[in-house]
């Protein structure tokens, strides 16, 4: 760990540290997924590969959006559009916990100077039907990570068990190169010829969607595009799974499961639109649920998603 | 005997749940090993965040053999007799003993138990516990199919005898016992092996690893003391929060931050509720203002720089955080110096539960009951009024909707701001006490009649739509509310029928909800049926007119019909309501010493929904039985009891009409019958009112001499002043609930105790 002697100068080298680390514990690193998300955890690679029984590990970077969260980009601390850095593996390894301390001090958190602490936090998804129990981890007072043993994901008990480590890397960044607005940050090194700032980025890109989330997104068309995502969701899983073209065995899960993550993000939308009542909420967020658990059955008929 | 030494290491075990998983752990061992058979001088549980730890002292080496006979059918009985007492002893026929049994042969089966190790015992104990602990949330991981509340890494199971210890064999789900485990996360250095519990003690704590969460504390505490005290300030103390601090630490290492200056102007309960909840930091105060200007906060390890970024880094985070509640405080400020408005609309579109409509709803029914109050505990009705209607505002703030606990107190600041009445802003804070047995009542007037409407209204409203608390289940609290009542009343001498109050209320309540439900029904079947309202409205063709005087017409109709049924309702709840009073109220005096047929006496009086009476009655009851009048009483009475049963029995005629003095003989006994009289006609006038002679009509034959007799004795004690002295009444002068007239005065209390309630007699 030659790298942690030096501390990281900038965003993006705290995110090529983590890539180097989990590739160098045998993680694969994959890219971002092409949809707008809430979480690193809707990433297939999460949800789908948690279930059935074959091994996997992965490491990704998730562009992640929040739309109620949204600040127009003054808020030293909220985005509506930020990273998460996620690790999945399955099954959980038993020495996980040593792993992810590894990986904090890669990017410059020694443990023998900072007081990192696992503190009792359960998380669940009601729209993905997903639980499991973990902790988020503190470093000096500060959540820096969700350390999670999924148990249930779309209704399914996760046998054998995935460890799920997520890191909101904005706040992990701030702290780790002592900044106090996240639109002050460093983005590539300081250094650089073209030195960029977070807010060089991202500072537009977070007032104009603040703008659209809040009040410019046609709600009439979210609606119509959410009953959309939901017809096409069960259409696609209606299918039979033989296909006469090919001949071939296909269950279009992830097709399915594009549609389930758009109904998702549809959702969300409205909801900062503020048009969804404390009660039509829970009933939205009902379907969402059901599509993810109809995905997850579905995974489940796939190659990749079936017992070994 | 041997020692056994068990410690289970794991992943870090969330600190509300350690303390009950160490006595769990003890408990559920030890209980085993002496089902089967062992015995042992001592146990002692511990927990840190990364294991739970059993140590035995002096265990038996090994059971004794058991040796078991049971008697089985008879030789003749059927065979299923015999083929089920085989099945049931798991022995053979050939197997049996048959013995002479009075007239019959008779099986008998003879089972001999060996001994056994304590090993073997111990490590089926084990595993028994560990697949079945008692975890709130237990949970899988890796590949195995094990739960435990997270993953459970290590097992150490060791049996101390002269001889050394050994490991006890044992395996779960591939975890194999053995004689090691490891310190601190960060501080300790690898696995190393022990010998004992003292030497596992010692080891661990030279690997940073503070066993015993009590040491753990009392190290944070003194620590966080000394180090304030250095400063001239002193620590806001907290025992949850330094039990849950104790549970996150292996090693606790104290440190002491600074508040920003911009801060320091947010209200103390403020900072206080932020750094706890967020951070889990102690407030540290200065002693002279009042005022939190610090922060203790406890880290798990001896950084290499004293801890220098630890702080700083805590500092950083705190300063987001009070950021946030500087935000909130201001802005709500601003709202509250512009008279709070907006928040009161804001809780017209606060559902308080579906059927019960909004906060803004049922804050105007609870300030209508608040004025009812107002006067019977000697508030201002128009301030108790005043006060129901800011109370729950600031559930509508910024910091209450950041800090939900805050709901209350911020409350107060916020009507002080808004230059609302002293007595008000009070009664902001204080109506939602008590809240659990030990909390403070609230006693300023005000508080106590928005304290008691807000409480009373939640049982009314509740018991109006049928959602009463089941079994275990209570998920709106009704019990605490109405020991709350029970605490005001009681606290605060309020005197009067809780019977009438609930009654008027629940009339109230349920014609609300009749209302309700009607216009809904009416408006419902307008907007579904256009032609079926106007058929029944009897307008075929549409006049706007006459529609309108008819509809109201129906609805006034059905309005009253819904009304009157409410009123039915009401009758029947009310009396149910009250008896989950008497319920909550009996538990109440029982914590008190109460004895339970003292309680269940006084319930069965008349007047028995006067809580405050009620127990007067009780405490003196007990306090007068416990006395040598009392014994003499209730052995009198007994006596005269048995007499006239005999005697009824006997003469076959019943005595409970009452002796005629015309059949007297001697002189004595016609003075006995003055003298009752005499009495009799005192008393009367404290009881008849009450049908105090009701409740011992069911007495037969009896029931006229010991009335009398019971009477005179009263009475005598009365004039005397010989009974003892009941306890002092908590408030000096009670208050009248609901207004009884004239008759209030005495009139329901037992003779035994008119005289001792100088605040009971007539002119109160």
């Amino acid at each position: 760990m030659a790298e942690s002697a030096t501390l990281p100068r900038s965003f993006q080298e705290i995110i090529l540290r983590l890539q180097s680390y989990w590739a160098s514990k045998g993680c694969a690193v994959l890219q971002p997924y092409d949809m707008e998300v809430g979480a690193g955890t809707f990433h297939p690679a999460t949800t789908l590969r948690s279930l059935g029984t074959k091994p996997w590990a992965a490491a990704y970077v998730q562009p992640s959006r929040r739309p109620t969260d949204g600040r127009y980009g003054e808020n030293p601390n909220r985005l509506q559009h930020y990273y998460q850095y996620q690790v999945i593996i399955k099954p959980s390894p038993p020495d996980l916990q040593d792993l992810y301390l590894g990986s904090l001090r890669a990017i410059g958190l020694d443990p023998m100077v900072h007081d990192i602490r696992f503190v009792e936090d359960d998380w669940e998804s009601p729209t993905l039907g997903a639980w499991g129990l973990g902790w988020e981890v503190w470093c000096d007072g500060m959540e820096v990570s969700q350390f999670t043993y999924f148990q249930q994901v779309g209704g399914h008990d996760c046998r054998p068990v995935s460890g799920e480590l997520t890191y909101g890397l904005e706040r992990l960044a701030m702290y780790v190169l002592g900044i106090d607005h996240v639109m002050t940050m460093p983005f590539n090194d300081p250094a650089s010829p073209i030195p960029l700032t977070y807010g060089d980025i991202f500072r537009q890109t977070e007032e104009e969607y603040s703008r659209h989330n809040f009040d410019g997104a046609t709600t009439e068309m979210l609606f119509q595009h959410f009953k959309d995502a939901e017809a096409e969701c069960e259409k696609l899983l209606s299918f039979d799974a033989d296909d006469p073209k090919s001949g071939k065995r296909i269950v279009m899960a992830h097709p399915a499961y594009d549609q389930c993550i758009k109904a998702s993000h549809l959702f969300n939308l409205l909801d900062a639109r503020g048009v969804i009542s404390v009660t039509e909420r829970q009933a939205y967020i009902g379907r969402v649920r059901a599509l993810a658990k109809k995905c997850a059955d579905a995974f489940r008929q796939t190659e990749a998603g079936a017992d070994a | 005997m041997p020692d056994l030494l068990i410690e289970l290491f794991s992943e870090e075990i969330p600190a509300r749940m350690q303390g009950k998983a160490a006595s769990d752990f003890k408990k559920l061992v030890t209980d085993g090993l002496v089902e089967a058979g062992l015995t042992y001088a001592s146990a002692g549980a511990f927990s840190t965040p990364r294991r739970l730890v059993l140590s035995v002292e002096e265990l038996t080496a090994e059971s004794k053999p058991v040796r078991e006979e049971r008697k089985g059918p008879r030789t003749d009985a059927p065979a299923a007799a015999l083929e089920g007492f085989l099945r049931s002893t798991g022995l053979t026929k050939e197997q049996l003993e048959v013995r002479d049994d009075k007239k019959a042969q008779v099986y008998f089966a003879v089972v001999e138990k060996p001994g056994r190790k304590a090993e073997e015992i111990v490590a089926e104990v084990l595993e028994g516990v560990i697949r079945n602990f008692p975890w709130p949330k237990s949970m899988r991981w890796g590949a195995g199919s094990l739960r435990w509340v997270r993953p459970l890494q290590s097992v150490l199971c060791l049996m101390v005898d002269e001889a050394g210890a050994r490991v006890v064999p044992f395996e779960i789900d591939g975890i194999v016992a053995g004689n090691t485990t490891e310190g601190h996360r960060f501080m300790g250095a690898g696995r190393f092996a022990v010998t004992s519990f003292e030497d596992y003690r010692v080891k661990l704590a030279r690997a940073k690893v503070m066993l015993d969460a009590s040491e753990r504390e009392a190290q944070i505490w003194q620590e966080a003391t000394n180090m304030a005290f250095a400063a001239g300030l002193e620590v806001v103390e907290d025992r949850g929060l330094l039990a849950e601090v104790a549970g996150l630490v292996e090693w606790p290492v104290v440190l002491m931050g600074t508040i920003g200056e911009e801060f320091l102007g947010l209200p103390p309960e403020v900072l206080q509720t932020s750094m706890k909840e967020h951070q889990k930091f102690f407030s540290v105060r200065n002693p002279k203002t009042g005022r939190i200007e610090r922060f203790i906060t406890v880290a798990n390890i001896e950084a290499a720089d004293g801890g220098a970024a630890i702080l700083k880094g805590n500092q950083k985070v705190l300063a987001a955080r009070l950021s946030d509640a500087r935000f909130f405080w201001e802005n709500d400020l601003r709202v509250a110096k512009g008279g709070m408005g907006e928040w009161a609309e804001g809780l017209r579109s606060v559902t308080f539960h579906n059927k019960l409509g909004s906060q803004a709803e049922r804050i105007d029914r609870i300030a209508a009951l608040a004025r009812e109050i107002a006067p019977l505990v000697g508030a201002d009705a128009a301030l108790a009024e005043q006060a129901t209607r800011v109370a729950k505002l600031d559930l509508r703030s910024g910091m209450v909707g950041e800090f939900a606990e805050l709901q209350g107190v911020m409350g107060r600041y916020y009507a002080l701001a808004a230059g609302m009445p002293a007595a008000v802003a009070d009664a902001c804070r204080d109506h939602y006490s008590p809240l659990g047995p030990s909390d403070a009542v609230p006693v300023e007037p005000v508080s106590v009649a928005v304290a008691l409407a807000d409480k009373i209204d939640t049982l009314t409203g509740f018991w109006a739509i049928d959602e009463k608390p089941t079994g275990s289940k209570d998920p709106f609290a009704l019990r605490r509310a109405a020991l709350g009542v029970i605490r005001l009343v009681l606290v605060n001498g309020v005197r009067g029928s809780l019977g009438e109050l609930l009654l008027n209320k629940l009339m109230a309540d349920l014609q609300g909800l009749a209302v309700w439900a009607t216009k809904d029904r009416v408006v419902q079947q307008f907007k579904t049926d256009f032609e079926g309202l106007m058929r029944y409205l009897g307008a075929i063709e549409f006049d706007a007119k006459k529609f309108a005087s008819r509809f109201d017409e129906i609805l006034t109709g059905e309005l009253e019909a819904s009304a009157r049924e409410a009123l039915m309702k009401a009758a029947k709840f009310a009396p149910d309501l009250l008896a989950f009073f008497h319920d909550r109220l009996k538990v109440f005096l029982r914590d008190q010493g109460i004895r339970h047929d003292v309680i269940d006496a006084c319930l069965a009086m008349p007047g028995n929904d006067d809580l405050t009476l009620l127990v007067k009655r009780a405490q003196a009851l007990q306090s007068f039985l416990s006395s040598d009048d009392g014994t003499n009483l209730l052995q009198g009475f007994k006596r005269a009891n048995n007499i006239l049963t005999q005697a009824e029995a006997k003469d076959g005629v019943e005595y409970s009409f009452g002796a005629d003095p015309k059949f007297a003989e001697s002189d004595e006994e016609r003075a006995l019958f003055n003298a009752l009289d005499v009495a009799e006609q005192a008393i009367a006038p404290r009881h008849e009112g009450r049908g105090f002679r009701r409740r011992h009509g069911g007495h037969g034959a009896a029931s006229c001499p010991h009335r009398r007799l019971l009477h005179r004795r009263a009475d005598q004690h009365r004039q005397s002043g010989r009974a003892p002295q009941p306890p002092e009444p908590a408030a000096p002068h009670p208050r009248h609930l609901c207004g009884r007239g004239g008759s209030e005065a005495g009139g329901g209390v037992s003779p035994f105790i008119s005289a001792q309630i100088p605040h009971g007699g007539p002119g109160v």
